[in-house]
């Protein structure tokens, strides 16, 4: 990690990596025009669980999927949310390519200092992250966009709850997991 | 009222040009980063904090704006705060256990993530065990501390200018600090 040396300021289109006050501003935009062009709130995980409703297809068949409560709302669709979803993989992945970023990972260095090189233990660790994100996210009824940035933006009471609930929940993790034993 | 300017066939391309956007900016502001990530929840990096809290103050003008003007609809969500305080304390545990948040996460499989990969099917289970649980929830937990659409302004009684003008304040102190630390902390 040497976010300093790797930018080069000459290039924006090509430089490994943005001022975070840019970038930020850059999302902040975005959620202007999108408000203003699409009528949407920026937002990942309600386009997520709709995906989450075409995997169950597959083991559950699409009459069960159709049935359940929650599926019956947000029914796995190409939707403006899943082509957002759509965008932003190819978004990254074209700035990924084009800054050469683009790296095969499979455990990330900080990670390495604290559980060791075994792949296994992070995949699992991710996988058992994943299902909690979007556990949460989904009882939320938002994830750091959809409540965090757009909700938070609108100053709803409910969206900043989730912001500082999410962030303290998140310290106190990093704190058990990261203690030197 | 619906002030959309795209529909249909339109709105679903400017949705993967949205998107495209949104992708670009987390991968190019770090936060792709498992590291970058992980380290804000241990006060090693402050990257995650100034994307969002710049995000929040510089979008929540620009949509006040347009809000005042007629040029934008508000888009709250209904908030169960019950709901809210244990989904949002179950994500924080995810987050930092994956590493990422679901548009990260997703934003990183296209950097070369295989751990973020694996993070995805991961959030596709939950997002099954959310729908399989969804009946139960919807009639124990849903209905408990529903605050509605509540917004800071109408708690507080101020106006909307003020509320931000306060958070653009704030913002700028919690820089400001974390700009200091960085400071002393380098060698």
């Amino acid at each position: 990690m040497k976010p300093e040396t790797d930018s080069t300021p000459c290039c924006p289109l090509t430089a490994g990596r943005w001022n975070p006050y840019l970038a930020g501003t850059g999302i902040g935009l975005l959620s202007v025009l999108v408000f203003w062009l699409a009528d949407k709130p920026l937002g990942m995980s309600t386009a997520l669980s709709q995906a989450s409703g075409a995997c169950a297809s597959l083991f559950m068949g699409w009459e069960k999927v159709g049935q359940n409560a929650y599926w019956a709302k947000h029914l796995p669709k190409w939707d403006y949310g899943t082509w957002f979803l759509v965008g932003t993989f190819l978004g990254a992945l074209s700035a990924a390519v084009i800054g050469r970023r683009f790296r095969i990972e499979s455990v990330p260095e900080v990670w390495k200092e604290r559980f060791g090189p075994s792949v296994g233990k992070r995949m699992a660790g991710a996988v058992m992250g994943g299902v909690l994100c979007m556990y949460g996210a989904r009882l939320a009824g938002g994830c750091t966009s959809g409540h965090g940035i757009s909700g938070s933006l609108q100053l709803a009471v409910g969206s900043w709850t989730f912001f500082l609930v999410m962030f303290a929940a998140g310290v106190v993790t990093a704190m058990l997991m990261f203690k030197k034993s | 009222m619906h002030l959309a300017f795209l529909t249909n066939g339109p709105l679903l391309i400017g949705a993967v040009v949205f998107g495209f956007l949104f992708g670009w900016l987390l991968q190019r502001g770090g936060v792709t980063d498992y590291n970058v990530i992980v380290n804000q929840f241990r006060f090693k990096d402050f990257t995650v904090l100034k994307i969002m809290l710049t995000a929040v103050v510089v979008g929540g003008i620009g949509v006040a704006v347009l809000h005042a003007g007629g040029h934008a609809d508000l888009h709250i969500k209904a908030s169960p705060m019950l709901a809210i305080v244990l989904g949002s304390a179950i994500f924080g545990v995810g987050m930092v256990l994956y590493g990422y948040c679901p548009g990260t996460g997703l934003a990183a499989v296209g950097t070369g993530s295989l751990h973020a990969l694996a993070g995805l099917a991961g959030m596709m289970l939950g997002g099954i065990l959310y729908a399989l649980s969804f009946p139960w929830v919807a009639k124990h937990i849903l209905p408990v501390g529903d605050i509605g659409k509540l917004t800071l302004d109408h708690l507080t009684g101020l106006p909307v200018w003020a509320v931000f003008a306060v958070l653009a304040l704030v913002a700028a102190g919690v820089f400001r600090f974390i700009h200091k630390l960085e400071q002393s902390r380098r060698p």
